[in-house]
């Protein structure tokens, strides 16, 4: 897959070294890191389920309590579910169903009402204001839908990316935050979405929002159980990691490092000043997402993972695999997921005592703005590290079908 | 050398002379890798198995995730960690919804003041084929019409014919029509579309209905269209694949063209060469339903101007596509800002959307050994299908992006232009390509068009709703492959849908 071409022959010579010290097989390093992903999925799953717990008791008892408490919930799911994102990337059966959980960004106004400055000017995406929520009836590629039951069918099956749009997000985590918390309307400055509990109880179509809510979170729990599923004995998930091998672990690694969280996540909003550009935007949890995505990136190469219950898991690392050709490159490379790791914890500390993520972004915030390129610059070192495992470990041969393997002359023009 | 052979073809174009007999030869190779490349490009003969490296239509940057909607989204599969990174920025501006200005949110503002959509994902939708309106959609979902009127005096040809321009404007309406419009401006216009269906009967008494459009526009907002306009619908094209069609060698596009079938097969294949609004040099244009692009950058920047109306460092008209007969539009107020660059759309964003558009993976093909599928291929080849839709090329080693160089791919065109008949003409010419004359598209990924797109509408304007009846519009050039394929039994024919499935 993404892999560097020079490094076959560098990773060649490495192999022809002896190794110096006892290292785990692939086999013991994927299982370990099989394992680590059913217990990240298993948490993930429990914390959703008291999410959902929450948001019955807000649907039964609307009052700011019960509100207070399911946003609590949701907050409280969230680190579990970043922790899993480092599965993403490598195996075609996390990434098929990914954008379930967490697809973002989304157009909130196809969901629910939205302020007037969200705007009405609809081109294409003609459910850019389609408020499923206050209309039983929506119209979807010309043709009229019945949308009188919100049902998790009717999420996941009709309105999730209706008309091919993909910022029509209508289930997972930002779906329920949007409902949870509404529209934050502060731009970049302080303050989250304010929704009020009346939202559930006296306000217009309030039945229909705690519908949608509570069929939005049925559907994130069972989209987990089948998760869970995937990665226990037997399961699809288990099974394509076998076949793909350890290339797997450092592709979601790398990706997840640079692309996903670098790139797309932080650096755009950086580059646009733009409080939209914003993971967690309803609930301005941005930087605790962020965080754990840094520590799940560091479970995976370390063999690692503390549960929701406090127990660990710990097994045959692809650090130790590292470390038995290389110590160096393996201190250097836990030293840079480490840093990452400070810096992210730097930015959730000022999330929490100083402004939150999309101030932090704000046009001519030079020290907020820094604290956040301090992070993205700790993941671009860490990915470099990275590469110089893929570099070290010659994966080149691992993910590339060599039957069919193109760029390798040799093996095209025989 | 390079620049030589372009400047000598370009006056044996001007000459009128065809290609056919002395093309230049990719430059790239050594003579045992030219050697290599020319067996392995071949047709093959062999329809008993596929062939090797079948499976990767995009050889090493081949997709291989699991089959589903988001399958004309991945990455390259061969792009290194970083420059997975500029593609996910570019996705992340492709989706970026543009709004008017003035704006809070100063680096997203600039839209229009005319458009027809405010993010390229508006129309690319799922990155894939776009559509005409169907059922009470009142507005084009991912097409719309180009405009424009034939030269009007002698200067006029003459810049033509020169390569100066491609074509020009309607005078009041600019090169396409805008549907939408800023708060305080009214749209250009609506388009419509009358369809007409047609029977057609095949060898074996099967009667199909082809439907035939009309297009004509509704509520002019900017007063009559000059009465020599000529009007071309377009829908969005899917995006995969780009950055290797514009790493094949020149010289093997230009060894397929014979724009005066010297050969006599009936088949001409004419390149398309235009001005390069980047550097003022004449290329061969790849890309659009007429070539009319030499680059990706070049399109992207022309879909930024013409489409959102959002500048760009290469299309800086922060009016897009407003006329000097529409004053009102002129009068808005743009997105530009000094502080941020000259353009709308500063640095870096058309280079990351052209990055990103450059690396749209090819999906790996499925059931390549199905008995259908290989039977199928077989009458592709046999029916003379790939007289145009070439089946394979060898990327060059110099293509910019390390993805794209020696790859073995298999895009299905050959990237010129074919007369295609009256049924398809849309009377608009576009540079060297006539009013009959299309590109032929690349039809890589097209059996997963239901999948990632929902809905089976293909050629430029989307009006064949399914395989079968897209190969029965084709004509002219086409036109005997064409009727082969009307003449096979029923099994036959759907052997070939089988093979097209799996691309």
């Amino acid at each position: 897959m993404r892999l560097l071409r020079l490094s076959l022959m560098l990773g060649t010579c490495a192999l022809a070294l002896p190794a110096l010290a006892a290292e785990p097989t692939d086999a013991d390093i994927l299982t370990n890191y099989a394992n680590i992903a059913l217990a990240g999925y298993e948490d993930s799953l429990a914390t959703a389920r008291a999410l959902d717990a929450a948001i019955e008791a807000l649907i039964a008892t609307p009052s700011d309590a019960t509100l207070t408490a399911a946003r609590d919930a949701w907050r409280a799911a969230r680190p579990w579910y970043q922790e899993t994102e480092a599965f993403r990337f490598g195996n075609p059966i996390v990434d098929d169903w990914e954008g379930r959980v967490n697809a973002w960004p989304l157009d909130e106004g196809l969901i629910d009402y939205v302020d007037a400055s969200y705007g009405t000017e609809s081109d294409e995406n003609g459910l850019y204001t389609a408020n499923v929520i206050a209309n039983p009836a929506i119209t979807i590629d010309g043709e009229t839908v019945d949308a009188s039951a919100i049902t998790p069918e009717f999420l996941s099956g009709t309105l999730q990316e209706a008309g091919g749009v993909e910022a029509n997000v209508a289930t997972g985590y930002h779906a329920i935050e949007f409902l949870l918390w509404g529209q934050d309307l502060n731009g970049t400055g302080a303050g989250a979405g304010n929704r009020p509990a009346t939202d559930y109880s006296t306000e217009p179509n309030a039945a229909r929002r705690a519908q949608y809510l509570g069929a939005a979170s049925d559907l994130l729990v069972s989209d987990l159980e089948e998760m869970v599923a995937n990665w226990q004995d037997g399961g699809a998930a288990r099974a394509a990691l076998a076949e793909q091998g350890i290339a797997t672990i450092l592709t979601g690694m790398g990706s997840l490092s640079y692309g996903e969280l670098a790139g797309e996540r932080m650096k755009l909003g950086l580059l646009l000043h733009d409080p939209e550009e914003e993971h967690d935007c309803f609930s301005d949890n941005t930087y605790v997402s962020h965080l754990h995505d840094a520590i799940g990136v560091r479970n995976v190469y370390l063999g690692k993972y503390t549960r929701l219950d406090g127990s660990v898991i710990e097994g045959a690392s692809l650090s130790q695999l590292v470390a038995g050709k290389d110590a160096a490159l393996d201190s250097e490379l836990r030293g840079l997921l480490d840093d990452t790791v400070g810096k992210m914890q730097a930015m959730a500390t000022r999330g929490e005592t100083v402004e939150k993520y999309d101030q932090m972004i704000g046009e001519g915030n030079d020290e907020g703005n820094a604290v956040v390129q301090a992070a993205i610059d700790g993941l671009v070192a860490q990915t470099r590290g990275i590469e110089r495992v893929v570099a070290l470990l010659a994966l080149d041969d691992v993910t590339v079908e060599g039957s069919d393997s193109l760029d390798n002359p040799d093996v095209v023009f025989q | 050398m390079h620049k030589y052979f372009t400047a000598l073809l370009v006056v044996t174009l001007l000459a009128g002379f065809g290609f056919a007999d002395d093309t230049p030869v990719r430059t790239d190779l050594t003579p045992e890798d030219l050697a290599r490349v020319r067996a392995i490009t071949a047709p093959t003969d062999d329809f008993n198995r596929p062939e090797p490296f079948e499976a990767l239509p995009a050889g090493a940057s081949t997709t291989k995730k699991l089959v589903n909607r988001d399958s004309f989204s991945h990455s390259s599969a061969n792009l290194t960690f970083e420059q997975e990174g500029d593609f996910k920025l570019g996705n992340a501006l492709f989706r970026k919804v543009w709004v008017s200005s003035p704006s809070s949110t100063l680096a997203s503002d600039g839209l229009g003041p005319l458009f027809n959509a405010r993010g390229c994902q508006n129309c690319h939708l799922k990155d894939g084929r776009g559509r005409p309106p169907e059922g009470s959609e009142e507005n084009a979902v991912s097409m719309f019409l180009r405009l424009s009127v034939p030269p009007q005096d002698a200067a006029q040809q003459t810049l033509l014919d020169s390569r100066g321009v491609l074509l020009f404007p309607e005078p009041s309406y600019g090169e396409q029509l805008q549907v939408f419009a800023v708060p305080g401006l009214p749209a250009e216009g609506r388009m419509v579309i009358d369809y007409t269906e047609v029977p057609v009967t095949l060898g074996d008494g099967t009667v199909v209905s082809l439907r035939q459009p009309a297009y004509s526009i509704a509520d002019l907002a900017y007063g009559p269209l000059s009465e020599h306009v000529m009007l071309s619908p377009r829908v969005a094209p899917p995006m995969i694949g780009l950055g290797l069609l514009e790493a094949v060698p020149q010289e093997d596009i230009l060894a397929q063209s014979d724009p005066d079938d010297r050969d006599g097969d009936g088949i001409s294949g004419k390149p398309n060469f235009v001005t390069d609004i980047a550097d003022g040099q004449v290329k061969l244009g790849r890309f659009g339903w007429k070539a009319g692009a030499p680059s990706i950058r070049v399109q992207s920047a022309s879909a930024f101007s013409g489409d959102i109306g959002i500048s760009t460092p290469l299309v800086n008209r922060p009016y897009g596509d407003c006329t000097p007969a529409q004053p009102a539009c002129l009068a808005m107020p743009n997105g530009e800002q000094s502080e941020r660059g000259v353009s709308e759309g500063p640095d870096p964003v058309l280079d990351l959307v052209t990055f990103y558009s450059q690396n749209l993976g090819v999906p790996r093909r499925r059931d390549i050994d199905d008995p259908a599928v290989l039977r199928g291929k077989q009458q592709f080849y046999a029916l003379g299908c790939i007289s145009c839709h070439t089946p394979k090329y060898v990327t060059s080693r110099e293509a910019i992006t390390d993805a794209h160089k020696f790859q073995l791919i298999w895009p299905y065109t050959d990237l010129l232009l074919h007369d295609m008949g009256e049924g398809l003409a849309d009377h608009r010419p576009e540079g060297a390509a006539d009013g009959y004359e299309w590109r032929t598209p690349p039809l890589w990924g097209i059996g997963l068009t239901q999948t990632v797109s929902g809905h089976t509408l293909f050629l430029h304007d989307g009006r064949a709703r399914n395989l079968t009846e897209a190969i029965l519009w084709h004509g002219g050039e086409a036109e005997a492959a064409k009727a082969g394929f009307a003449n096979l039994p029923e099994s036959a024919r759907n052997d070939l849908i089988a093979f097209l499935e799996s691309l």
